[in-house]
């Protein structure tokens, strides 16, 4: 196939590469100037960032002065080290408590919703539907002040603290995986779930040994998005946080930001970028493995259309 | 066997949706409500806290009206906020697209090889932290940062420009660092369904560069513009943190800032909810505007 295919390439190639000739000069300037445009629009987004992770390796105590290379930040320092300052450890252990709370709750109850969607038609889901676009696209904020009302004014069987964030949490992200998932499902479609069911498969054994199973990728691609959005949450979990000990990394740097902190804050942040990358590569990974095993193509473009 | 199949599926169905629309309803609609209830409530005249009404035939307008003359009544101190908020707002948007399109055109046209790449660290920035994202900067805008000495060359030229407290420029440029990769991605997936060949029956047929992007690729990317203005436009409305981070001045203060000051201040929730349910009135049309555009996306994958 390959061999009898060549040919006509090339001869396509040819008549193109005649007619490219007189406008390949000013495509070629375009491509170039669009990549430089492109190159310096990441410099701009990612040195920043990386100046602040070197930064945590400060010798000293400034943030924009380099002393020399250190792990004191990290660990050795007495006091202000991310190793010693107990309200920085909290503040860590708990974002990443939060992220695994919410993302467990989060990914089973929009992908079953998904899966309802898909196939139960009329008001009441198609509502539903909206209402969780809705909240994918209202200010976080109306969500946190909601929330908090809620809590403060009913007499809620939760307070304000690590389930009141959860909770809140878990209803900003429901989208993701709902969105994610339903766009799988409609490229999936019905044939397969038709098949196993001529084949003798229950409803819902369809669905469990079938769909569940080819929906894997997008399950896996929200649960990642989910935890490393709530990693990064701050509205929600402000608003909803009861004292020191349900603060988070994202409130520290809120808080501490702007009173002459020192580069243990840099170190905390740089962990939580650490955590969030170990999470995508590892997702990523799955997500390849898996694909690959189901004889799938993995085009980054493809999912990042999903988003 | 395929009727008893369908009998047990009539509930199966709606069985796996209940738990995320009881979700919905308890955890959305309810504190919504509560907002309303909040806004539309008293003040308690001895401890300054608010009374909720809880039956809207009884609600009362008394903390609408203080929202409403501060905004438009002789003493409206929440005007300039307002208007300062649209005007930052129009500005970075339009500032994100101006970066975006070249950006998203290039990875999805001429990155080649290097798509996945550039790809990567297109996305890189959501996993990023917003605050770390802030962090950086206050680092590099602080008075004896990174931008300063470069600025006076390492303090060679005796100048000292004050970033961080009260910068209009500061501010705006934050909120354009900041949103801007959620403008990205989806002009990216508009751009990137765009296929090659329309663009060279385009050329064929005598387009010239500027024919092209007028004619054929704006009106293709269009769905793309609309989601990442919306996107982006949206929660820049309730964005109180990067004025916060970056300016700590009211001469920066946006409605966030409004709306996060009054639930700080006691006895002002209930201005705050006002506050907030003005804001989603206006916002209500785009928002809908956003679930239309996602439905159609839907349909036509």
């Amino acid at each position: 196939m390959t061999v009898s295919a060549a040919p006509a390439e090339a001869i396509l190639e040819e008549s193109r590469g005649g007619r490219r000739r007189r406008v390949r000069g000013t495509s070629d300037a375009r491509a170039y100037g669009l990549g430089f445009i492109t190159a310096v629009y990441l410099l701009w987004a990612l040195v920043p960032v990386a100046i602040t992770v070197l930064f945590s390796f400060n010798e000293g105590r400034s943030r924009s002065t380099w002393q020399g290379f250190s792990l004191r930040w990290y660990t050795w320092d007495p006091t202000g080290s991310v190793l010693n300052d107990e309200s920085i450890r909290n503040a860590l252990s708990h974002t990443v408590l939060l992220a695994v709370l919410a993302t467990i709750i989060t990914v089973p109850l929009g992908v079953l919703f998904a899966l309802a969607l898909d196939r139960w038609r009329g008001r009441l889901p198609a509502g539903a539907n909206f209402l969780a676009l809705i909240t994918f696209v209202i200010p976080e904020i109306a969500l946190a002040i909601g929330l908090l009302f809620m809590v403060t004014y009913l007499a809620t069987p939760f307070g304000l603290g690590t389930w009141a964030q959860v909770i809140g949490l878990v209803t900003f992200q429901l989208a993701y995986p709902i969105v994610i998932c339903r766009a799988r499902l409609l490229t999936i479609g019905a044939h397969y779930e038709e098949a196993a069911r001529d084949l003798g498969a229950s409803a819902l054994g369809a669905v469990r040994r079938v769909i569940l199973p080819m929906l894997f990728p997008a399950i896996l691609v929200s649960a990642i998005l989910v935890f490393a959005d709530v990693l990064d949450d701050f509205v929600i979990v402000r608003y909803l946080s009861s004292d020191a000990s349900t603060e988070t990394t994202s409130m520290r740097i809120y808080q501490t930001a702007r009173a002459a902190p020192t580069p243990a804050l840099n170190a905390m942040a740089t962990i939580i970028l650490v955590v969030s990358a170990l999470v995508i590569v590892l997702g990523w990974l799955a997500y390849r493995r898996w694909t690959r095993k189901q004889g799938e193509s993995t085009d980054v473009s493809s999912l990042a259309s999903t988003l | 066997m395929r009727d008893v199949g369908d009998r047990s599926t009539r509930f199966l169905w709606p069985i796996l949706g209940l738990p995320a629309m009881v979700w919905i309803a308890l955890f959305f609609l309810i504190p919504l409500y509560v907002v309303l209830c909040v806004s539309f409530g008293t003040v308690d005249p001895i401890f300054r806290s608010p009374v909720p009404i809880w039956n809207p035939l009884e609600w009362q307008f008394t903390q609408v009206q203080v929202v409403w003359d501060r905004l438009f009544g002789p003493d409206n101190f929440y005007l300039p906020a307002v208007l300062r908020t649209l005007l930052y707002v129009v500005i970075a948007v339009g500032a994100c697209l101006l970066i975006a399109f070249p950006v998203a055109y290039f990875t999805a046209r001429y990155a080649g090889k290097y798509k996945g790449l550039v790809l990567a660290l297109l996305v890189a920035p959501f996993f990023i932290s917003y605050m770390m994202r802030m962090l950086a900067w206050i680092n590099l805008l602080q008075p004896d940062g990174l931008v300063n000495s470069i600025i006076t060359l390492g303090g060679a030229i005796p100048l000292d420009i004050n970033w961080l407290s009260g910068n209009p420029y500061t501010v705006v440029m934050g909120l354009i660092y900041g949103y801007v990769p959620y403008m990205l991605l989806p002009l990216f997936a508009a751009l990137d369904r765009i296929s090659p060949s329309l663009i060279e029956a385009a050329r064929d047929l005598g387009a010239s560069g500027f024919d092209l992007f007028r004619r054929v690729i704006l009106p293709m990317s269009l769905p793309g513009i609309v989601a990442g203005t919306l996107l982006i436009s949206l929660p820049m409305m309730g964005d109180y943190f990067t004025s916060d981070m970056l300016s700590k001045s009211p001469n920066t203060a946006m409605i966030g800032n409004l709306i996060n000051l009054s639930i700080a201040t006691p006895g002002q929730s209930g201005q705050a909810g006002a506050l907030l349910i003005l804001v989603l009135l206006v916002l209500l049309i785009p928002m809908i505007l956003y679930t239309r555009s996602n439905a159609r996306a839907e349909v036509r994958s």
